[in-house]
C-alpha cells in the first residue's frame, strides 16, 4: 500500500496519478499556475519602448501572460526589469537526466575526517606545472590556501600535506620529489596548449611514473582549462579536471579515489 | 562618533606587545634587501620597458639588469652603484640603453671603490631623486584635485571592485560605477599575479578573473577616473595591489601614476600565498615607505583570516593583525590617516545575536584605531547563492558600517560566489548602500552601547584575547609564531616559501639611494 500526500481521490486512475507526477509546472500560489519571476537588464534607455522590449523577451522566454512589474534605468544606456509571469512550458520529469559525479562532494571537515580514518596519517599531495609551462594559475588556485571560487585550496585541509613544486618542473624531478615525499597523489597543471604540449607533457609524465614505480605509483591527476575530463585513459592518468574545477572537487575526488578505489595500496 | 570605553591599560599593553613582536622583524627587514626592492629602486631611477626578443615572453628590462648585476657581483652592495658605474663606464645615456647592452652581453658589472664609487652613488641618487620628485608631484596633484572636486560627501566612502581582465572594459565599468555612486574603484588583479616575480608591461586585455597590474594600466585607469571625477564633481580614488613578489615595484608604480590606495598587508602574502616570510617583511617595509611618501592609503587584509577561520573564535586574530599592521606601518612612516586597517562582516548569520557580535567587533576596531580610515568588508563566506537572502545580509552589513562609523565600505554583492557581478548586481548593491546611508546615515549619533552590555563586554573580551595572543607571539618570536601556524592556520617556516632566493643580506657598503631619500624625506 503506497501512501500519498497529495489527497488522492478514488476517481483518479493510477495512470493519471502517474501523469501528474511526470509533468510539473512552477508553483506560485496555486498548483499549476506556472508563475515565475525573472530579472534582467537590456542595453537600451529606460522608457515605454524598453518596457515593450522586456515584454517581448519575456514572451519569447515562454511567459504568457508576462507582467513587467518594475523597471528602472541603470545609467543612460541600460534598463533593469523585474518580470512576473506564467510559463507555458512543462517539465517532463522522465526527461530529467542528472550526470552523477563518481564521487560525493565533501566539506573540508568531512575530508579531514575521512583521511584520518582511512590513512591514519596525512594524505600527501605533490603539485607542479610540468614542462616549459610557467602558468601556475591553475595549480595555485587548487593548492594555495587562497583557493578559487570561494573555496579554500588544499593547503587549508588539515589532513592534507601539500608540496607545491611550482612552475617548469621537469618530469624526472617530479618523479623524484613524488617518491621522496611519498606522494599519495600527484597533481599537474597545464595551461599552455601550443602544439598539444599539454597532452604530450601529461603522457610523458604518466609514462615516467609507470616506468619508475609501476603499480605503486601515486594517483595521477591532470588539470587545465583545455583538458576534457574524458581524456584520462588516453593520457594514462587517473583523472582529468577541466575548466572551472574547484579545490573542493579535487579534494573530494582524492579522498574518494584513495580511500575506496585503491584500498589495497594504502 | 560612537566609541567604546576600552580599558586604557589593556590598550597600552596591546600596543606595547605589538611593538615588541614587530621590532625584531623590523631589524631583520633593515638588514636585508630583495631583488624586488632593488628593482623598485631602478624603476624610480627611470628604467621602463621590456626585452621583447626573449623567447618565452617579455622580460622587463629592470629584471634583466638586476639579475645580471646579481650574477656578476651579488646584490649585497645594492644594484644602484654597479648599475650607475657601468652606465658611466660604457658612456650610455639611459638605464634602458644599459639594459639593452646587458641583454647583449656587453656589460660586466663591478662594484667600484674610491672616487668611482662616490660618483656612481651620486649619479644613482640624482636619478632616483628625480623619480621620487615625480611621486611628490603626483601627491601634490592629488591634493589639488581633491581640493577642486572634493572628497565624497559622506562616510563611509563607497568602494567598488571591477575585474574584467581587459583594462578598456574596466574603464567602462569603473566609469559607470562612479556615476552610480562609487567613490573608490579597485581593479582586481589577474589570478596569481602575486606570484609573478616581475611586473608585466603595457596595456593588457587578457587576464584570468582580473586585470594585470601594469604601469600603463594604472595610468589608463587614473586618467579615465580624472575625467569621471570632473563629471561627477568628486575625486574618484583608484586602488590596486601592492602585494605578492613585486610589492615594492607596485608601490613605486602606484606612486608614479597617482594611484590613491593600495592593498598592502604585512602578512597576507606569507599566509595565503606561501611567499617567504623574510622576503615579505623586507618588501613590505620598502613598499610602505613609498606609500608613506606618495600619500597612498594602504588597505590591510584582515578580512582574509575570517574566510579561513571562524569569525567569532578568530575575532582576536583580526585585532592582533591590525595592531601588527599598525606598528609596521608607523615604523615605515605611514600616518594614521593612511591606515585602512581591514575587518569583515563574516559571522555565521545562523548564530544567535550574530549582528550584535558584528557590531561589537566593528566598534572595537573603531575604538582602538580612532584616526584610521578603517576598511569594512562585506560577507562572502556565508553568501550561498540565495541572492535574496544575500541582499538582506548586505543590508545589515551596510547598517553595521554606518552605525559603527566605518570609513571605507567595500560594497557587498548578492551574487558573491555565484557569478562575477552583473551590471544590475552592482546597481542593486549600490541602491542598498544608498538606502541605508539615507535612512540611517547618522544613526551613530543615537547609538551608545550599554557600558556593561553585551556589545561592550564582547569587545573587551576580544581585546583581552588579542593581548594574550600577542604575549604568546612575543615569547615565541613573530617568525616562529608564523612558522607554527598561529595565523590563519598556516604553518610558514622562515626559510620556506616562494621568493626566498630573492632575499639577500646587506653588506657593510650596501647602497640604495631610494631608501636613503625615503628615510631622510629628501628630494635631492
Amino acid at each position: 500500500m503506497t501512501m500519498t500526500l497529495d489527497g488522492d481521490r478514488p476517481d483518479v486512475t493510477p495512470a493519471a496519478r502517474e501523469n501528474r507526477r511526470r509533468y510539473v509546472r512552477p508553483y506560485g500560489d496555486t498548483t499549476g499556475d506556472g508563475m515565475v519571476q525573472v530579472s534582467f537588464t537590456l542595453p537600451i534607455p529606460h522608457g515605454p519602448h524598453a518596457e515593450g522590449a522586456a515584454q517581448q523577451l519575456a514572451a519569447k522566454m515562454g511567459l504568457d501572460p508576462a507582467l513587467v512589474v518594475h523597471s528602472h534605468p541603470i545609467g543612460t544606456d541600460f534598463t533593469f526589469f523585474v518580470v512576473y509571469g506564467s510559463v507555458t512550458h512543462l517539465v517532463d520529469l522522465d526527461e530529467v537526466h542528472v550526470v552523477e559525479r563518481e564521487y560525493p562532494l565533501l566539506t573540508p571537515g568531512e575530508i579531514n575526517a575521512a583521511v584520518k580514518k582511512a590513512l591514519r596519517r596525512k594524505l600527501v599531495v605533490v603539485g607542479a606545472c610540468i614542462g616549459t609551462d610557467a602558468h601556475t594559475v591553475g595549480i595555485d588556485a587548487i593548492l594555495n590556501i587562497k583557493g578559487f571560487a570561494g573555496e579554500k585550496g588544499l593547503e587549508y585541509y588539515r589532513e592534507l600535506k601539500v608540496v607545491n613544486l611550482g612552475a617548469q618542473v621537469s618530469v624526472p624531478e617530479l618523479v623524484k620529489r613524488a617518491r621522496a615525499d611519498k606522494a599519495d597523489a600527484v597533481l599537474v597543471s597545464q595551461v599552455v596548449t601550443q602544439r598539444d604540449a599539454h597532452i604530450l607533457n601529461t603522457r610523458e609524465m604518466a609514462a615516467a611514473f609507470r616506468e619508475a614505480m609501476g603499480e605503486r605509483r601515486p594517483l595521477l591527476v591532470a588539470g587545465g582549462p583545455r583538458f576534457d575530463p574524458r581524456m584520462a585513459d588516453e593520457l594514462g592518468v587517473d583523472r582529468v579536471f577541466g575548466r572551472g574545477t574547484t579545490p573542493g572537487e579535487v579534494a573530494s575526488y582524492l579522498v574518494h579515489a584513495l580511500t575506496t578505489q585503491r584500498k589495497a595500496l594504502v | 562618533m560612537t566609541v567604546l570605553e576600552l580599558d586604557p591599560g589593556l590598550v597600552r599593553r596591546a600596543r606595547q606587545m605589538a611593538a615588541r613582536a614587530a621590532d625584531p622583524v623590523i631589524a631583520l627587514a633593515r638588514a636585508h634587501t630583495t631583488v624586488a626592492v632593488e628593482r623598485a629602486a631602478l624603476r624610480l631611477a627611470g628604467i621602463t620597458g621590456a626585452d621583447t626578443t626573449y623567447r618565452s615572453g617579455d622580460v622587463p628590462w629592470v629584471n634583466r639588469v638586476v639579475d645580471t648585476v646579481r650574477e656578476h657581483c651579488g646584490l649585497q652592495h645594492g644594484v644602484a652603484v654597479p648599475a650607475f658605474h657601468a652606465l658611466a663606464e660604457h658612456d650610455l645615456a639611459s638605464l634602458t640603453e644599459l639594459a639593452e647592452a646587458t641583454a647583449a652581453g656587453q656589460v660586466r658589472f663591478t662594484v667600484p671603490t674610491g672616487r668611482a664609487r662616490t660618483r656612481a652613488a651620486r649619479a644613482a641618487r640624482t636619478a632616483i631623486a628625480r623619480g621620487l620628485r615625480q611621486v611628490d608631484r603626483a601627491r601634490t596633484r592629488r591634493d589639488k584635485l581633491i581640493a577642486r572636486w572634493g572628497d565624497p560627501p559622506q562616510r563611509p566612502w563607497i568602494y567598488l571592485i571591477v575585474a574584467t581582465g581587459d583594462i578598456d572594459e574596466d574603464v567602462v565599468q569603473a566609469a559607470n560605477a562612479a556615476r552610480a555612486g562609487a567613490d573608490i574603484i579597485a581593479v582586481i588583479r589577474s589570478t596569481g599575479q602575486s606570484l609573478l616575480d616581475y611586473v608585466p608591461e603595457g596595456a593588457t586585455h587578457h587576464g584570468f578573473a582580473g586585470t594585470y597590474a601594469t604601469q600603463e594600466n594604472f595610468r589608463i585607469m587614473r586618467a579615465a577616473m580624472d575625467e569621471v571625477s570632473k563629471e561627477v564633481g568628486r575625486y574618484i580614488r583608484v586602488t590596486n595591489y601592492a602585494s605578492g613578489l613585486c610589492m615594492p615595484e607596485m608601490a613605486v608604480l602606484a606612486g608614479l601614476e597617482r594611484l590613491d590606495m593600495m592593498l598592502n598587508d604585512s602578512m597576507y602574502g606569507i599566509l595565503f600565498r606561501d611567499i617567504n616570510p623574510i622576503r615579505t617583511f623586507v618588501d613590505q617595509r620598502f613598499s610602505r615607505q613609498v606609500h608613506a611618501r606618495a600619500g597612498i592609503i594602504i588597505n590591510t587584509g584582515e578580512d582574509n583570516y575570517l574566510t579561513t577561520a571562524d569569525a567569532v573564535e578568530a575575532a582576536h586574530t583580526v585585532t592582533v593583525s591590525q595592531l601588527l599592521n599598525e606598528r609596521f606601518a608607523h615604523e615605515a612612516g605611514l600616518a594614521d590617516g593612511q591606515l585602512g586597517l581591514g575587518h569583515a562582516f563574516e559571522i555565521n548569520p545562523e548564530l544567535p545575536e550574530s549582528f550584535r557580535l558584528e557590531l561589537a567587533h566593528a566598534l572595537l576596531a573603531r575604538s582602538l584605531f580612532p584616526d584610521a580610515p578603517l576598511k569594512w568588508m562585506p560577507p562572502t563566506k556565508h553568501m550561498t547563492g540565495d541572492v535574496f537572502r544575500g541582499y538582506l545580509l548586505d543590508g545589515f552589513f551596510n547598517l553595521a558600517g554606518v552605525l559603527t562609523g566605518q570609513s571605507i565600505l567595500l560594497v557587498g554583492m548578492m551574487t558573491e560566489a555565484v557569478v562575477t557581478p552583473f551590471l544590475s548586481d552592482r546597481d542593486l548593491a549600490l541602491a542598498n548602500v544608498r538606502y541605508v546611508l539615507n535612512a540611517a546615515g547618522k544613526l551613530a549619533e543615537d547609538f551608545t552601547p550599554e557600558p556593561d552590555g553585551f556589545i561592550a563586554k564582547r569587545a573587551q573580551q576580544v581585546l583581552s584575547e588579542a593581548v594574550d595572543l600577542l604575549e604568546r607571539i612575543v615569547d615565541d618570536g613573530l617568525l616562529d609564531a608564523i612558522a607554527d601556524g598561529t595565523f590563519g592556520l598556516m604553518r610558514r617556516p622562515a626559510e620556506g616559501g616562494k621568493g626566498h632566493d630573492g632575499v639577500v643580506e646587506k653588506a657593510e657598503d650596501y647602497c640604495n639611494p631610494a631608501v636613503d631619500l625615503l628615510e631622510e624625506g629628501a628630494t635631492r
